[in-house]
């Protein structure tokens, strides 16, 4: 399972550099923001955590069509399945999603503080902000496999992948994005949306390699 | 058991691999295995369906009666009598979604050849309703609320509801094959279906507007006789409604199926001369 995570991990960083490829989405997506809403710091900073979980939701989105994808073009996807008996299938997904997630998602996790100075937000903010997405985007890494999985036949299903976890993900946005705003304005409080965000994570690291492998299992055979 | 299981291609003896396929799903005892045979099934949906759309226009066109002479609401006046299609719209929304994840696990746990049927058909059904129930709720909060949409909890767990619906048709036609598809849908509904009450309590922790809960109670419903029996009549004529479609649809679905057996049949014939 090591060796699979490392593998992964190695390819995800090396192939056409997708990781970069994400990190600069996110960022794109970030810098029009302003140019939609206006150059206006104090609008900025209040929607600032707000915009920095809806761009690293997308950004996380584009890389789940070859999750699954590109192994089952070279074939050692039936493979992995085949050695069932020796490694669930869950487990593999689930050590699949973990290596896409350290690939594609924990660097935008990493820039997620830089960009939050460009949004001009206070330092608890950016804080609150990058924790809550280390915490939350896991899970959206974990549902994305279900639709990664179910389209996994499709030449180009990255699209439709998109249409079809988008919905999924609400709760983990809106706990994210409250918890967020509850670090810094007083009223709202923080640990009761964050310790909820961390069990959607840890629920969906249940339900989405178990939906995932389910779906591989009938696409491959 | 095979003869059972041939009921797709009825028209054909010899079917080739998709009836080596659906040979293998007939698994169950009972009544739900005897409605895996789709000709037993059409044969029963031919005969209900009928009785089905006959009994639920009496009821609608009793209801419609009902509603129009219940009494106006005290605050919001003749408006009211919206309520009396987009509440059932609204439960059927989400009594759709229900059958839905129920056939979902049919394909996938007992694996009967109908689920898979019921599943794809009931999909396009929902979503009409889900819409109409979107619609007329629109219709209805522009005099009540001043607006046409809001972002209230409610709305919005139906319109992300509606969401799921067209991903999940769209989905279906994206994957084309029914047997490759028949999987990939089920498990998704099943993972939307578990994720419903999940959303439903998120959108509710983030902003909330929409009118409590008035009818199940515990202390019994809130809502005056006088109005909640149109409502039931309504309801059920709509419930009714739905099945009769339902039916029908699955109907087409499953001749559908049956003539792309039939052609593939007739090609592989033509090729093989």
């Amino acid at each position: 399972m090591l060796a699979l995570y490392i593998r992964d991990v190695r390819i995800g960083i090396r192939a056409g550099g997708g990781a970069l490829v994400g990190v600069l989405f996110f960022l794109a997506v970030v810098a029009v923001v302003p140019f939609g809403v206006g150059p206006d710091l104090t609008l900025l900073a209040r929607i600032g955590p707000a915009i920095l979980w809806i761009g690293a939701l997308l950004a996380s989105l584009l890389g789940l069509e070859r999750l699954f994808q590109a192994d089952r073009e070279d074939g050692s996807l039936d493979l992995l399945m085949l050695a069932a008996e020796r490694h669930p299938s869950v487990l593999t997904v689930f050590v699949k999603c973990l290596a896409h997630w350290t690939t594609n998602v924990l660097p935008l996790v990493v820039a997620s503080p830089l960009l939050g100075l460009f949004m001009n937000m206070e330092a608890a903010a950016i804080g609150a902000t990058t924790l809550t997405l280390l915490v939350g985007t896991p899970a959206i890494a974990f549902i994305g496999a279900v639709g990664a999985a179910v389209a996994v036949a499709l030449p180009r299903g990255g699209l439709l992948v998109s249409i079809l976890i988008l919905p999924l993900t609400v709760p983990v946005l809106i706990f994210g994005v409250s918890a967020s705003y509850g670090a810094v304005n007083d009223p709202q409080p923080f640990l009761p949306p964050f310790l909820i965000l961390v069990a959607l994570t840890l629920f969906f690291a249940v339900i989405g390699p178990l939906g995932a492998a389910l779906a591989l299992k009938h696409a491959t055979d | 058991m095979r003869q059972k299981a041939c009921g797709w291609s009825i028209a054909v003896p010899v079917a080739g691999d998709y009836v080596a396929e659906m040979s293998d799903t007939t698994i169950g005892t009972g009544r739900w295995s005897d409605l895996a045979n789709p000709t037993r099934f059409m044969a029963l949906a031919d005969r209900l369906v009928p009785w089905m759309a006959g009994l639920s226009a009496v009821i609608l066109a009793v209801g419609l009666w009902a509603s129009f002479n219940a009494p106006a609401d005290y605050q919001q006046g003749l408006t009211v009598r919206i309520m009396y299609i987009h509440v059932p719209f609204a439960w059927l929304a989400m009594l759709c979604y229900t059958l839905m994840a129920a056939s979902a696990l049919g394909t996938l746990v007992w694996r009967h050849p109908l689920a898979d049927v019921a599943l794809k058909s009931a999909a396009p059904i929902g979503a009409s309703f889900t819409f109409l129930a979107l619609v007329t709720g629109s219709i209805w909060g522009k005099p009540m609320w001043g607006t046409w949409w809001v972002w209230d909890a409610r709305l919005t767990s139906v319109f992300v509801l509606f969401l799921m619906y067209l991903g999940l048709i769209a989905l279906t036609r994206a994957l084309g094959d029914p047997q490759k598809s028949a999987r990939a849908v089920a498990v998704l509904t099943l993972v939307g279906f578990i994720n419903i009450p999940i959303i439903k309590f998120s959108v509710d922790w983030w902003n909330t507007l929409h009118q409590g809960e008035s009818i199940f109670r515990l202390d019994g419903p809130t809502i005056a006789p006088s109005m909640l029996w149109p409502l039931a009549a309504m309801a059920l004529g709509f419930t009714l409604l739905f099945f009769a479609l339902h039916m029908m649809a699955m109907r087409t679905e499953i001749l559908r199926r049956r003539v792309t057996t039939m052609r593939r049949l007739a090609a592989r014939r033509a090729d093989g001369r």
